[in-house]
């Protein structure tokens, strides 16, 4: 079975281990460990308690961020999740009370054969791979995060998108009584929350349906049971805990562009060049970060990730849609 | 004869100062720790921020206090202006270094397109003459013109407020509920002004 395999940009084609060396390394090192699974490169995740959490999953493609992860705690205490919360902390303290099984995502929309994945649908249907991707959030921090998820596109295809189809719309969950940032009087979000891909950016391999990070099932607050990861766009893109996924011919209506249209485009491509009116873009804090050290580096086009998509957005003015 | 049961003035003295460091000596020690999560500068930026407005707003309280009867309320009055200050410098300070790290070229471009910090940064300019003149022997040597000075407290309230409220993202609510303290404060005076002027 051939794949379609991300590249990093940042690493040259010579620098690229021989997959016989590696896998060769890394089968030594899973017997030397006793995974049984070893030799043929597939990891059985183990929770903190030494139980398997049921995640199986093939190895990232690409290991050169491996380094640069950030920590587990800093990946799961710090988050958006207005559902929960305006403060980075709040999600980690308040989304324990989402109820995440049993969970159905409706895709429907401009598709052949409309229908409904069920949790275990998505957890046992699709081959699971690991992604160390950065994250780059529109508030200029980042982490770089080792997601565990498969290829949107292989989801859409199931669902046969129909050729009218040109973007795909998705909703969060909204659910009052679990949701206690969604019973605040004082936002101004109209729920629930939405974002948007076009069909070609949705169907780009780089696009992950994540269900786990760091090998662990998601915890709540990183959006649970399922959520979309797109590594070159601003991280409100990425939509979490998603429930509804339509394929629609005209572009949908997202959150942050509807409330805020100056401020948060429909594309949100992370541009050093264009600025968020109310900060730079051109920098960011890769976190964790410290007062005396800050970790502020230069923040790159799409991500670091331009090889791979530019291409999407040839010949657009990328300071109209940004 | 009997004794008035009241603390001696420089017992409250000690505890306002106290009570003036204690956010920041918690937040020190929080930092030292550890426990501020991994953008400590966000969650410090956030904080002195929040507790210079809880500040401002105390010391707005303090002239209807002392119109209520409590005279000895300004005695701590400029403990707490002076704290205000410092808070708001100390959030000054953490702009400067982590999300201009000291770039001249950068926090110029910053204040010139950025309107809420200019905003910022206005209030603390016109906190700054009233901490310079906040000692016993510049109230003297200013004489009726410090009282004029000082007036600066309420552009730089209705400053601090305008930032504030345009750092909002998706929820006005903690804006509005500084907004009403604020106007509460402010419009006493305005009444009291007009039924003075009349």
């Amino acid at each position: 079975m051939t794949k379609r395999i991300y590249t990093d940009p940042s690493i040259a084609s010579s620098d690229i281990t021989p997959e016989s060396v590696f896998l060769n390394r890394r089968a030594f090192i899973k017997a030397s460990s006793g995974t049984a699974a070893s030799a043929l490169g597939i990891s059985t995740a183990l929770s903190s308690a030494g139980e398997p959490s049921g995640l199986i999953y093939k190895d990232a493609p690409d290991e050169s961020l491996r380094a640069e992860q950030t920590p587990y705690d800093a990946v799961t205490t710090y988050n958006n999740f207005y559902e929960f919360g305006t403060d980075k902390s709040d999600p980690a303290r308040h989304a324990h009370s989402m109820t995440t099984d049993p969970w159905t995502i409706k895709v429907g929309g401009l598709v052949d054969q409309p229908g409904e994945l069920h949790l275990e649908d998505v957890m046992s249907g699709f081959d699971l791979e690991e992604r160390i991707y950065r994250f780059r959030c529109v508030e200029a921090w980042s982490m770089v995060v080792p997601w565990i998820g498969f290829p949107l596109s292989a989801l859409l295809k199931r669902f046969a998108p129909r050729a009218e189809g040109r973007f795909v719309e998705f909703k969060t969950l909204y659910r009052r009584s679990e949701m206690r940032g969604t019973r605040s009087f004082t936002s101004v979000i109209d729920w629930p929350y939405r974002e948007g891909l076009r069909l070609d950016e949705a169907m780009h391999p780089l696009t992950l349906m994540a269900v786990g990070l760091y090998g662990k099932t998601l915890p709540n607050q990183n959006g649970a049971p399922l959520r979309l990861v797109v590594p070159w766009k601003y991280g409100f893109k990425s939509i979490k805990s998603i429930v509804e996924i339509n394929v629609t011919a005209e572009q949908p209506e997202t959150s942050w562009q509807t409330l805020q249209p100056s401020e948060y485009g429909f594309y949100a491509n992370v541009n050093p060049e264009v600025d968020h009116p109310r900060w730079s873009q051109r920098f960011e804090r890769k976190l964790p970060s410290s007062i005396f050290k800050p970790n502020r580096v230069p923040t790159l086009p799409f991500n670091g990730y331009q090889e791979q998509v530019a291409g999407l957005y040839e010949g657009m003015d990328l300071r109209q849609f940004y | 004869m009997q004794h008035k049961a009241t603390l001696p003035p420089w017992c409250l003295t000690g505890l306002v100062i106290g009570a003036c460091s204690l956010p920041l000596v918690l937040l020190a020690t929080q930092l030292a720790r550890g426990q501020l999560g991994p953008d400590p500068a966000e969650r410090l930026m956030q904080d002195t921020g929040e507790w210079a407005l809880r500040g401002l707003a105390l010391v707005l309280l303090a002239s209807p206090l002392a119109r209520a009867g409590w005279r000895g309320v300004f005695r701590y009055r400029r403990i707490l202006g002076v704290s205000v200050f410092l808070y708001v410098s100390l959030h000054l300070l953490l702009f400067a270094q982590v999300y201009v790290g000291w770039s001249g070229a950068l926090l110029i471009e910053e204040l010139k397109e950025r309107p809420y910090v200019l905003v910022g940064f206005s209030a603390w300019l016109s906190l700054l003459p009233l901490a310079l003149t906040s000692t016993d022997s510049a109230r003297r040597r200013l004489g009726r013109r410090w009282r004029q000075l000082h007036r600066l407290i309420y552009p730089a309230t209705l400053l601090a407020w305008l930032h504030l409220l345009w750092l909002a993202r998706s929820d006005v609510g903690e804006a509005v509920v500084y907004g009403l303290i604020f106007a509460v404060l402010l419009g006493w005076r305005l009444r009291r002004y007009r039924q003075r002027a009349r």
